[in-house]
């Protein structure tokens, strides 16, 4: 990893404080970022297992990324917004997405998994960098309303090449929308290294737009949350869009159907799980005192509950009626799928009758 | 209409600006955004003086980018905002296809009905005004084939005023294609009553008992020359308006066929899997006893929309839809 980057949490565990992003490290908060990241990579962990026996259609394994997901997911106010990737388990857990909900998705049953309005999260779109731009449509929304609101706007370093981000990056600084772009560059895009996406480190994109950027360690869940939250506050404040690069790295595979022995290098994956953002947690909370063994096990009892929980309501989940795919195509009637369902429910009765 | 009511003559520029000026009175979230739409008004007028009156938050001079406006308009719609687009012009769309198709087309459906996506995209369309390439296409058919979409075309400037608020103020996305060649054609619209009728349904235009003859936009006004020309040779024609594209409704089209046995459908856009093969392929089904000639079909060519100069022979005009009757009327 390159030396540029802000980091407040060293590999060993050291807090080393930065001028421009301070933030107080309670014991609570240490403790919360900890279970936080504990009980996300239960899910992730369980999630892959359900797909693996055959309850899920697939699952993208989050693995490694988990520090900046938390960090950043902790700097937004319950009144901001965020819009995500697929892997972004650790934000949907620290905005309250229940588990069971998002795997309705992988598992078939449904395109969506939770209520935006409930967890201030749209939900995610498959196709890359889309969102990107919804995000500052929807920040250019608060503007209007005068609200005081950001946006955090999540995507990967292989996003950065599509057209909508580049788009978003344009309207953002021509509206001076209230949003935070948060790359994670986990080096990756399924096979190919981000090298093949960019020459330049990709926080140096942002000034061609003059968007200030900051590069961090994607590793470092403290770095995440301060300069996240700082940056989320200026935008509150009418100080326009920022751009954060996390420099991070994809551990597992792009998803269970990806076999990443076929492009990268052990060696690769050895170091950077030596940089696990959830030993960093842990070192630097034995240094100051704050991981005594009952709370370490009363997380450990919390994340076996989740995954036995997971799994009942994954093994569980019934298929859906079949009439619930004409549902919600249109949000006023429309005669043609009207039209089809009818017929649909006519060639049904005959199966069943037959 | 009755004779009651007072109306104004306008051209479907100015029907769809006072359209837009009243969506916006009514409703502070209707917002809209586009390229040069601004102090320019649009490169057609058609928002001519409502930056003025409304300010730069409520309409909006995007940078040049139509991805960019059609997905911020995305979210804009998430927020509660009911954003009006204006794309250029038809072969401009392309950019902002994937978003249109992919985001705005299945967010409802998607969000499992939570999120509705209140978007118009207004689109001039259709060619016959001698401008350079990308300025005259007809892409109606992509976008009526994609569920989530509703596709509405007005024929002139009194369905114009109605149906651009119809389409504001519907809570699925609308996809507007605007008849360019017709944008300065003018009728009498009635600014007075309040806004009523179903968009989402096929208008009779005329009634004749020999053929009927279907089409939508800018061909709408051809087939009633058409019609006024087989008349002179004693063929009497109905023509219908489709107006709406997704939903199409097909019934009054029906109902009409069995009793003309004839149906010729009339479109800019290529023959070749157009809306057109839509209408035939329902039309057979449900007349089939009644029909007395294969239903044809009037169109463009399977080519891309060629230099204007052979305009006038790609489009449809009078004589080739006359020419169809010659044909449906000589089995």
């Amino acid at each position: 990893m390159t030396e540029d980057v802000i980091r407040l949490l060293t590999p060993e565990g050291e807090f080393r404080a930065h001028p421009d992003y301070p933030i107080e490290v309670s014991p609570d908060l240490l403790r919360q970022l900890y279970r936080d990241i504990i009980l996300t990579r239960r899910t992730d962990i369980e999630s892959t297992a359900l797909q693996r026996t055959g309850e899920l259609g697939l699952w993208c394994p989050v693995l490694g990324q988990e520090g900046v997901q938390i960090g950043a997911a902790h700097a937004m106010r319950p009144s901001d917004y965020g819009f995500t990737t697929y892997r972004e388990l650790g934000i949907f857990h620290v905005r309250g997405v229940d588990p069971v909900e998002l795997l309705h998705l992988y598992r078939g049953t449904s395109h969506a998994s939770w209520d935006p309005r409930r967890v201030g999260l749209g939900i995610f779109t498959i196709v890359i960098g889309s969102h990107a731009l919804h995000s500052v449509g929807y920040a250019m929304g608060i503007q209007r309303d005068g609200a005081d609101e950001a946006v955090l706007s999540c995507f990967g370093d292989g996003a950065t090449s599509t057209g909508d981000v580049h788009e978003a990056m344009v309207f953002a600084a021509a509206f001076n929308a209230p949003v935070v772009f948060l790359v994670q560059n986990n080096q990756w895009a399924i096979s190919v290294p981000v090298t093949r996406q960019t020459r330049a480190p990709l926080a140096t994109r942002a000034a061609g737009y003059g968007i200030p950027s900051v590069r961090i360690d994607g590793n470092d869940v403290l770095a995440a949350l301060g300069v996240t939250r700082v940056l989320l506050d200026r935008a509150r404040e009418g100080g326009g869009p920022a751009f954060i690069e996390a420099v991070t790295y994809r551990r597992g595979p792009h998803t269970t159907s990806d076999d990443p022995t076929r492009y990268r290098d052990e060696a690769e994956l050895d170091h950077w799980a030596s940089l696990d953002p959830l030993d960093r947690l842990r070192r630097h909370m034995e240094r100051v005192g704050a991981l005594d063994p009952a709370f370490v096990a009363e997380v450990d009892a919390e994340a076996d509950a989740l995954g036995e929980r997971l799994r009942e309501a994954i093994r569980g989940m019934a298929d859906p009626d079949p009439l619930g795919m004409f549902d919600h195509v249109y949000a006023e009637p429309h005669r043609q799928v009207t039209a089809d369902r009818a017929a649909m429910a006519d060639y049904l009765a005959t199966v069943e009758g037959s | 209409m009755t004779s009651m009511t007072p109306t104004t003559s306008m051209t479907m520029v100015q029907a769809l600006n006072a359209g837009l000026r009243r969506a916006m009175e009514g409703d502070p979230k209707v917002l809209l955004m586009g390229e040069d739409i601004g102090p320019l008004g649009g490169v057609f007028r058609v928002t001519d003086g409502l930056q003025k009156d409304f300010g730069e938050d409520r309409v909006i001079d995007s940078p040049l980018a139509e991805s960019g406006i059609v997905g911020t308009a995305v979210g804009l719609a998430m927020r509660g905002y009911r954003p009006v687009l204006e794309i250029q012009f038809d072969g401009f769309v392309y950019p902002a296809f994937d978003q249109i198709v992919t985001m705005v087309a299945k967010h409802h459906y998607r969000s499992g009905g939570i999120t509705p996506m209140p978007m118009v995209i207004r689109i001039p369309y259709g060619g016959g005004i001698g401008a350079v390439e990308h300025h005259s296409e007809s892409p109606e058919a992509y976008f009526a084939h994609t569920p989530g979409l509703r596709v509405l075309t007005p024929a002139d400037a009194a369905e114009a005023y109605v149906t651009i608020q119809q389409a504001i103020a519907s809570d699925d996305p609308v996809i507007y294609f605007e008849p360019k060649r017709r944008y300065w054609d003018r009728a009498e619209v009635d600014e007075v009553s309040p806004i009523s009728g179903n968009p989402w349904s096929s208008r009779v235009l005329r009634r004749g008992s020999d053929v009927t003859l279907v089409a939508y936009g800018p061909m709408v006004r051809t087939c009633l020359e058409a019609a006024d020309a087989a008349a002179e040779d004693g063929v009497e024609c109905s023509v219908i308006d489709l107006r709406s594209l997704s939903p199409l409704d097909l019934d009054p089209v029906v109902a009409d066929v069995q009793g003309t046995g004839r149906c010729i459908v009339v479109h800019e856009a290529p023959v070749m899997l157009g809306m057109g093969a839509e209408v035939a392929a329902e039309v057979t089904r449900r007349c089939f006893f009644h029909l007395e000639a294969p239903v044809e079909r009037v169109g463009g060519a399977y080519i891309p929309y060629p230099p204007n100069r052979f305009e006038q022979h790609y489009l449809p005009d009078v004589d080739r839809v006359l020419d169809a009757i010659d044909r449906v009327t000589a089995v």
